[in-house]
């Protein structure tokens, strides 16, 4: 038994008892099924979710357990989908709009941002809108400027929306719980080059609340933030750093909307020394953000100025060889910090 | 004009002898006559410089509103448009709840947050008057696919303007309510104007009833004018969608008497025989003409009913304009629900 509270992330060693690996991808359609067996008024629309189970295997399975009513697949619609979603929230359901590559969000950017995002405070609380929009962002295998960026951030920038951007196995199925139950409309952006990636997820029911960052690895000497695929590299960056003598505390917040202010401030307290490693551009972007954050709250803590170590500001590039050097890297979160120690 | 029946009520007639029943006459009037009143003292607060915004008034356009609500019971769904006063009162939002939501203030349906363009109210149904055109389509099949997955059999009804029909939102949205066969009715106000865009210019094809072949649904045209033949052409429209039988799109040709919005004189795009022969067509002055001289009631019943909006608009003014406004302390809370 983890001895947990519910709703709060077990601790590793605690879990110790359950340790059953799975994929990202399967963990949330672990979630998925749970929630969707727990809750008769949740149904999940999107492309290819269906018998297919989602361009990732994000949905494996779930059509043949739930069904069409409830597994829906669509047609190439994004717009559609997600205004649908936004009006079956309203009619008292809880829609999943699966939008399979986070770049097509874009195709109904309006109907978030102008309408998920306000209705609940535009009705003065008479209407919610519990939708998940669930999407995979990030590039993988030279996929191009169409399907490989890392746009949610733009939604950390909207009042009224909450987005989660999960960098484990574990996380993505207790955030995606919590994501469902939420009355607020969330943007579920998990990360395509993670899915295969495996970890310990407990087959017991947990929920991971949002607003609570998980400090991945402790360090005195620099305070290192990141998310989604970036976390995997800011702990390769931090394992050799530890060989030179420098420790590194990772940082992963999980939810960037709502953002646990207190626990990067606490970090930054500590070490004295921020950087932030981001898959996306870091002009008002989340590293923009975390960076204002701590300039505003904890200037007086800093012993060198903040580091962003961020997508190159380019298109991302089809050639391998273009859009790795554009993407941090850990032989660049490495030498990045080492500059940071050193200043 | 005032001795000639219009073919809806004729047709009518055709079916019942004794006319249409005498209580659809008087709520279709008392119905149009208050979205009239409503708008006339809205604009004249507007134009006294109490009312802050911008409004677009429904006023010519009532029969549409009227006509089509009429069938709808007080669970059933309706999403409107930046133009949708008309739409929030014909569901059932109380006049004072919208005029003082017009005027900002802690008594109107929204607390003073929405405003005209923001009306939503769930104890009728009321899924948002939309400052933005298009995304009313989809959402209206979101709230049609809900309520079929709970079975619930209640109706949706989307309210919007030609201005939505040439984007791509009306494709998307009427594209997967009749593939999913959702039960939701797409009514097009089609008042020949997007803002100041003549429709003839914004389409090859301006028949938007045609449309519905495109997605192998009903589409009818009807005189959005005449009230009666709207209520008709929706009643079958609604017994469609509560049989389970999908979308109908129904295009209401109407016309609006004054601007884009107060302020915009109308006149630049528009001109003054058009406006003119239009407002001849007024949809309340046709019902009376047609409701007395084919004596499906009296005059002095009309005439009650107009006293009575007038006492109760006058009051929603009144009650608008002593709401207090909202406290600027309030303005950060319910930007979420948890």
């Amino acid at each position: 038994m983890t001895g947990a509270k519910p709703g709060i992330e077990a601790k590793q060693d605690q879990i110790r008892a359950s340790e059953r690996v799975i994929s990202y991808a399967e963990a949330g359609v672990e979630a998925l099924r749970e929630e969707m067996a727990r809750d008769p008024n949740i149904f999940y629309i999107g492309q290819g979710i269906g018998p297919r189970g989602g361009n990732f295997q994000q949905s494996r399975g779930l059509w043949a357990e739930f069904g069409d009513e409830r597994v829906r697949d669509t047609p190439i619609a994004e717009l559609a989908e997600t205004g649908i979603g936004i009006g079956a929230a309203l009619a008292g359901s809880r829609p999943i709009v699966d939008i399979v590559f986070f770049d097509f969000i874009l195709e109904a950017s309006g109907q978030v941002i102008q309408q998920a995002s306000t209705i609940h405070y535009i009705s003065n609380g008479k209407f919610k809108v519990p939708l998940v929009i669930r999407s995979a962002m990030g590039g993988v295998r030279s996929s191009g400027p169409h399907h490989s960026h890392t746009f949610y951030s733009f939604f950390m920038h909207i009042p009224g929306l909450k987005v989660a951007v999960p960098s484990t196995p574990y996380d993505v199925k207790g955030l995606l719980k919590t994501a469902i139950r939420d009355e607020d409309p969330v943007l579920f952006v998990e990360h395509k080059g993670l899915y295969n990636t495996k970890g310990i997820v407990p087959e017991r029911e947990y929920l991971i609340p949002f607003g609570e960052a998980a400090i991945r690895r402790s360090g005195g000497d620099v305070t290192l933030v990141a998310v989604s695929l970036m976390v995997s590299r800011a702990m390769e960056a931090a394992a050799i750093l530890e060989s030179e003598g420098t420790l590194v505390e990772v940082i992963d917040p999980r939810t960037v909307a709502p953002l646990d202010k207190e626990t990067i401030l606490c970090s930054v307290a500590k070490t004295g020394r921020l950087a932030i490693v981001d898959e996306a551009y870091a002009t008002c972007g989340f590293s923009a953000e975390v960076a204002a954050l701590v300039s505003e709250e904890a200037l007086d803590e800093l012993d060198a100025p903040i580091k962003r170590i961020c997508a190159l500001p380019a298109p991302h590039a089809f050639s391998p060889s273009l859009d790795h050097y554009l993407i941090p890297s850990t032989e660049r979160i490495v030498s990045e910090i080492r500059l940071l120690v050193q200043g | 004009m005032a001795n000639r029946k219009s073919a809806s009520a004729q047709l009518v007639q055709e079916h019942n002898a004794a006319g249409p029943p005498k209580d659809l006459i008087l709520t279709l009037y008392r119905k149009m006559v208050e979205i009239r009143e409503f708008e006339l003292k809205a604009r004249e607060l507007f134009r006294s410089g109490k009312m802050p915004g911008f409004i677009h008034l429904y006023i010519g356009e009532e029969a549409v509103a009227s006509g089509v609500i009429a069938h709808l019971k007080k669970d059933d769904y309706v999403t409107s448009t930046h133009r949708g006063h008309g739409h929030a009162l014909a569901k059932g939002i109380p006049a004072r709840a919208v005029m003082a939501e017009l005027m900002g203030k802690v008594d109107g349906c929204c607390g003073g947050r929405g405003g005209t363009m923001h009306l939503y109210e769930p104890s009728v149904g009321f899924l948002g008057t939309n400052g933005v055109v298009p995304p009313g389509i989809p959402i209206a099949a979101g709230a049609a696919l809900s309520a079929k997955l709970r079975k619930s059999g209640q109706i949706t009804v989307c309210f919007f303007g030609d201005g939505a029909v040439n984007n791509g939102a009306f494709h998307e949205g009427l594209n997967m309510a009749a593939t999913w066969e959702l039960p939701v009715i797409y009514v097009c106000e089609n008042n020949l104007y997007a803002t100041e865009m003549p429709f003839q210019k914004a389409t090859k094809n301006i028949n938007v009833a045609s449309r519905a072949a495109a997605y192998s649904i009903p589409g009818v045209q009807v005189d959005g004018n005449d009230v009666l033949a709207v209520y008709e052409k929706a009643g079958e429209a609604v017994e469609r969608a509560r049989r389970g039988e999908g979308p109908t799109l129904i295009e209401c040709l109407t016309y609006r008497w004054f601007g884009h919005h107060e302020g915009d004189p109308g006149t630049s795009y528009r001109s003054k025989e058009e406006v003119e022969f239009w407002r001849k067509r007024d949809p309340i002055k046709k019902l009376r003409e047609d409701a007395l001289a084919a004596r499906w009631c009296e005059i002095k019943e009309l005439e009650k009913i107009e006293k009575e909006v007038n006492l109760s608009m006058e009051d929603a003014v009144q009650f608008a304009l002593n709401s207090p406004e909202p406290r600027p302390d309030t303005a950060l809370d319910k930007v979420f629900c948890q």
